[in-house]
């Protein structure tokens, strides 16, 4: 079942391009090529992007501009900025175990 | 390897009217953003977004784009998508692009990288669902993504844009939740001037409040006692206004107080802050020109001050003539003429600025937070913690890092510094000046070992 997103998508934003595969901790989402990855994974529902080392606590995009680091997500091995890419077909996603232990 | 004039980081209003000027002036040019399309934070994507979303954003969205038309000439080289990690003096600049290392060398240095949105910890602020507002603005102008239910916190005229914004968008915000009191506009516009010198600003604002109004958004004033509730994520924003208790049911939460200099290129190089007490903030110093104490190495824009868009425009081409004055492409003479007009022009900005920064201050319960609440988000560090870390002896931010974790998360203090130098202050009773600030080293961002790999082997292909 899709879920329901807090997140509405309006029919100008969807001009980023047709929608390919990606895939979100095993999920396979249908999303816009070219648009940015975090917006993208917001409107179609994801709502936890990581936890936090310390404690394991939730956290989604705060900043979308690169500044807060709270929208990491593991691609290909490498931790990065969900804000700071573009959605591209076969994706492979997951969220970061060990922030810490990651290339600094 | 060529060498370039100027390399300018950062492809808002001050990078960009800061190339188009140096260029005309005969410098080669090579700007860098870390955004994949020029513009900067407020004209984020104007290219693309003006024909698809320029009624919802407003006239002074649409103005970008004769600054991004500025850049198609000869001269200016857009390296686009590219992360600036470090830059050394002499001048490199390091940068990576998708996926490899490179850098650029460069005679002279404009910083250009603009504003953060001043930190705000209330309780919950960490939790998913709560966003800045300039995020939400970010996610509308780039992306075409709206927020259903969302309630706006905070102050300041950006808080009304981005409301009247998700108006015209067809989704308006549940609720304005405002924490600036009736008393700070009356201050405002009873200091000597303010109303007339803000009157541009204040009538926009006022076109905006209407906008609001007709939409039936509910403003909540004088707004204290600020938390976020929700089990795993934002479901309600508990408040008080005018002593009567308020929760409201919401699944997204915009935070927003202000915005603030983005330090970490300038203090990376070490050039010198001061505490703008109007401003509460710390700004670098730097002369007339945007000139620092490092030869060659400019500042422009909010990143020298919170000036506005206009005045980050005329501060880049300012630079931009100085910087075309030292390189022997323009006289001295010359320079101070061509530099009088937007002098004036940038007086007339910094004087409604000033009357912005009155009626709008920061919320004063997130400036000094509750102890409990979370004031480092990366590494979950809270007030009390750095309250109790001054109890130990910590005097500055620097030192906490040796009492605790505070900054030392991936974000290098972008959303913590300015609250842990405002604690640790109030709690040694000591300026901010006194207390200082984070010191901040490269990498400005993480790079991998794979791009520093690929660098090296371009380096070595090179030779
Ligand atoms: C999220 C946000 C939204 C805003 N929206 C508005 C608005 O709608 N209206 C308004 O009047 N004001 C807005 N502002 C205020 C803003 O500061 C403007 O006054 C204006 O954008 C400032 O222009 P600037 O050229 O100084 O910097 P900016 O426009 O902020 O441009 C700085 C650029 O530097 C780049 N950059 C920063 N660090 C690096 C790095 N390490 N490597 C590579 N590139 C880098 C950024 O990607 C950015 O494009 C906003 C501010 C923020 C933070
Ligand atoms: S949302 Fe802040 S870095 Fe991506």
């Amino acid at each position: 079942m899709k879920p329901v997103s807090p997140f509405l998508e309006t029919e100008s934003g969807t001009e980023a391009g047709p929608r390919v595969p990606v895939s979100f901790d095993g999920r396979t989402l249908e999303l816009p090529e070219g648009a940015n990855l975090a917006a993208a994974l917001l409107a179609a529902g994801v709502q936890v992007f990581r936890r936090t080392p310390v404690s394991g606590a939730p956290r989604a995009p705060y900043c979308m501009m690169g500044a807060c680091f709270d929208c990491l997500v593991e691609i290909d091995g490498v931790v990065r900025q969900a804000c700071m890419i573009e959605v591209t077909g076969g994706l492979a996603i997951r969220r970061p175990h060990e922030a810490h232990d990651d290339p600094a | 390897m060529t060498r370039r004039d100027l390399a300018i980081i950062g492809a808002g209003p001050a990078g960009m009217a800061a190339a188009a000027q140096a260029a005309a002036l005969g410098l080669a040019v090579t700007l860098v953003d870390e955004q994949p399309r020029p513009g900067g934070q407020i004209y984020r994507d104007v290219d693309r977004a003006v024909a698809l979303r320029g009624a919802i954003l407003g006239a002074d969205y649409g103005r970008g784009a004769r600054l991004t038309a500025g850049l198609r000439r000869d001269g200016i080289d857009h390296v686009a998508g590219a992360v600036v990690w470090a830059i050394e003096e002499g001048f490199s600049i390091l940068y990576t692009r998708e996926g490899r290392g490179a850098r650029i060398a460069a005679d002279r240095v404009l910083l250009a990288t603009g504003a953060l949105e001043r930190p705000m910890p209330l309780p919950g602020w960490t939790l998913p669902g709560v966003m800045t507002a300039g995020a939400g603005q970010i996610l509308l102008k780039q992306s075409g993504v709206l927020a259903r239910r969302a309630v706006l916190v905070g102050s300041g005229p950006l808080l009304y844009l981005i409301a009247a914004q998700m108006v015209r968008a067809g989704t308006p915000p549940l609720a304005l939740v405002e924490t600036q009191s009736r008393g700070d506009l009356a201050r405002a516009m009873g200091h000597a001037g303010g109303a007339l010198r803000g009157w541009r600003y204040l009538a926009k604002g006022l076109g905006l409040l209407a906008e609001i109004a007709r939409a039936r958004v509910p403003r909540h004033t004088g707004a204290t006692g600020i938390a976020i509730e929700g089990e795993g994520r934002a479901e309600a924003v508990r408040f008080t206004s005018r002593g009567r208790a308020h929760r409201i049911a919401c699944d997204t939460v915009f935070l927003h107080h202000g915005v603030v200099p983005n330090m970490q290129a300038a203090r990376s190089l070490g050039v010198a802050h001061r505490w703008h007490q109007a401003q509460a903030c710390f700004v670098p110093q730097l002369d007339g020109w945007g000139r620092t104490e490092m030869p060659g190495l400019f500042i422009a824009g909010d990143g020298a001050g919170i000036g506005g868009a206009a005045a980050a425009e005329i501060a880049g081409r300012l630079a931009a003539l100085k910087l075309a004055e030292e390189a022997g492409r323009l006289s001295p003479e010359a320079c101070d003429r061509q530099a009088r007009p937007l002098r004036a022009a940038q007086a007339r900005e910094l004087a409604a600025r000033a009357f912005l920064d009155r009626a709008y201050p920061p919320f004063a319960e997130a400036l000094a937070p509750a102890d409990a609440t979370v004031v480092c988000r990366c590494e979950e560090v809270t007030a009390g913690e750095i309250r109790g870390h001054a109890r130990l002896g910590c005097l500055g931010p620097n030192q906490a890092k040796a009492f605790g974790r505070a900054g030392m998360g991936p974000c290098q203090g972008r959303y913590c510094g300015l609250t842990v130098t405002a604690l640790l202050a109030e709690a040694n009773a000591r300026t901010p000046d006194e207390t200082g600030y984070y010191r901040i080293r490269p990498p400005l961002k993480p790079v991998t070992l794979g791009e520093l790999a690929a660098m090296e082997d371009a380096a070595e292909a090179a030779q």
